[in-house]
């Protein structure tokens, strides 16, 4: 497997006429997102309505019925697409390899791609947590961590990829409203300092309101609208309305998944 | 049950394509190694001490009531290399490694863990699977010969101790010397490298194919433990007659 080429600068993604079912019941529906490169763009929607599926088909994990996502212009079925451009993604659960350390999970892509030398990889993997402020955890295992520090460790290990696009799912949470806030600006500050294209699934209001740059509204698997936040704040359709205001979170019609 | 199998033919096929990068992996395979000597030496002594005992004194008594004391350390030593001591250390091996295996893979598989490797282009075949099939392809043939050993040494004592037998140890290992060659060890070392081949492929396919959490990990382990003895059982029969063939 070669070395991805280092470059800071965000790409570009395109979904188009995106449809998935599972078991005949149609869960992603005609999914349309043009995500321009260094955009910081949020995918928001209730539980259910099929964000998390969307992005695992954006990361290549799962296969459309139909339709297809370009990165920069390119397929991503194309195999040599994720050895060109470098993705990272930054799960839910921090999905943290259970049986390696702090460290060794950070420094995991350096190791397993041979790019960086042991005391190389250390002195990066340092840096990386110092970053998302965490110091003197590379020799404990994710077992040890709190949530919120689980999270920060999963967004230091895509760090250090250097990724050109990175997709966060529901980065803030189980995570307490300080740590969810400085989640949200790590995203941007991590944006702005290196150019690099940012897709969010999330339902923290707080966040896609506060960090995006652009936000598209997920609702039983089809795009409602993708506006800026103040586009969004303006519309008049009342459930993007409740859904951005209101003090809870609307139900999909027709999916009771948590 | 054969579409499981050809799931872990195809399994199979695409670890030995990328069965180059394995110096890149030999970290992993040196450390799986150590978990399965860890894990299996001290029962495979156990086990193959009192499997060599236990024939000894079930055919010793009989053989020595016709005058042919003197031919246990043939039956014990061609027994143990040729049949019980791949077969049973086998066993030992789908139950205590590749229950562990499923396991660990497959807790992978579900906490989202082989997801995330796959997001950093780190292929899971090559990063869980290939050093796992090769380090136990390279453990269980060692521990069939370990087993081969004590097992002869189980049946020599036995042999020699138990006053209705009563076979001296050195007459025991000349009647042994004479009728194993180094043919009949091989023997056994190579249908152990299949079966270990076998229990890494259906062991790490059933892990990868979990799902549904902590109950999805736990019909992973019981489906890779029984799956792999039936194999182990089914294929032990096809081996033998080829090898006899080729005998």
């Amino acid at each position: 497997m070669s070395a991805p080429q280092q470059t800071q600068t965000g790409i570009r993604l395109d979904v188009t006429g995106l449809n998935r079912s599972f078991d005949g019941r149609p869960v992603l529906k005609d999914i349309e997102l043009h995500v321009e490169p260094g955009e910081i763009f949020v995918i928001m929607g209730p539980s259910g309505s099929g964000k998390s599926v969307l992005l695992k088909h954006l990361i290549g994990l799962e296969t459309p019925d139909s339709g297809e996502i370009l990165i920069a212009g390119e397929p991503i079925t194309d195999p040599t697409v994720i050895d060109r451009y470098r993705t990272a993604m930054v799960f839910q659960s921090g999905a943290l390899l259970s049986s390696l350390t702090v460290g060794q999970n950070v420094g995991l892509y350096l190791t397993e791609h041979q790019l960086k030398s042991p005391d190389e990889v250390k002195e990066i993997v340092r840096q990386n947590l110092a970053l998302v402020g965490l110091e003197n955890v590379e020799d404990q295992y994710p077992s040890e961590l709190s949530g919120g520090m689980k999270k920060r460790v999963a967004i230091a290990r895509a760090l250090i990829i250097e990724p050109q696009l990175i997709f966060y799912d529901e980065p803030t949470s189980e995570l307490d409203p300080l740590m969810a806030t400085l989640v949200g600006q790590e995203i941007a500050k991590l944006n702005q300092r290196t150019g690099v294209t940012s897709v969010v699934v999330t339902h923290d209001r707080e966040l896609a309101l506060g960090n995006a740059d652009r936000i598209a509204i997920i609702q039983d698997g089809k795009i409602l609208l993708v506006g800026t936040p103040d586009e969004l704040r303006n519309d008049p359709n009342p459930f993007i309305q409740e859904f951005l205001l209101a003090g809870k979170i609307p139900q999909t019609t027709n999916d009771t998944r948590l | 049950m054969f579409h499981q199998i050809g799931e872990i033919l195809i399994l199979g096929w695409r670890t030995l394509g990328v069965g180059g990068q394995i110096w890149k992996q030999r970290r992993k395979v040196a450390e799986q190694l150590f978990e399965i000597g860890n894990a299996s030496l001290l029962m495979s002594c156990v086990l193959s001490l009192f499997i060599g005992g236990v024939l000894a004194l079930q055919s010793g008594p009989v053989l020595a009531e016709r005058g042919l004391a003197s031919v246990i350390g043939q039956l014990v030593g061609l027994s143990m290399c040729k049949e019980l001591a791949p077969v049973m250390m086998a066993i030992l091996i789908a139950g205590r490694i590749g229950s562990a295996m499923a396991a660990e893979i497959g807790s992978m598989r579900v906490y989202q863990e082989i997801d995330a490797l796959r997001t950093m282009n780190i292929n899971p075949l090559t990063y869980l699977v290939l050093p796992r099939i090769v380090a136990i392809g390279l453990a269980l043939p060692m521990l069939v010969v370990f087993s081969i050993l004590v097992g002869w040494m189980g049946g020599a004592m036995v042999a020699s101790f138990n006053h209705e037998i009563a076979v001296p140890i050195p007459l025991y290992f000349s009647n042994l010397k004479d009728a194993v060659d180094v043919g009949d060890v091989f023997n056994g070392i190579s249908k152990s490298f299949v079966f270990a081949i076998t229990i890494g492929l259906v062991s790490c396919q059933q892990g990868l194919d979990t799902i549904g959490g902590p109950r999805g990990i736990g019909r992973s382990v019981t489906k890779a433990v029984v799956n792999s003895i039936v194999l182990i059982l089914v294929l032990d029969y096809f081996l033998t007659r080829i090898l006899l063939y080729i005998d």
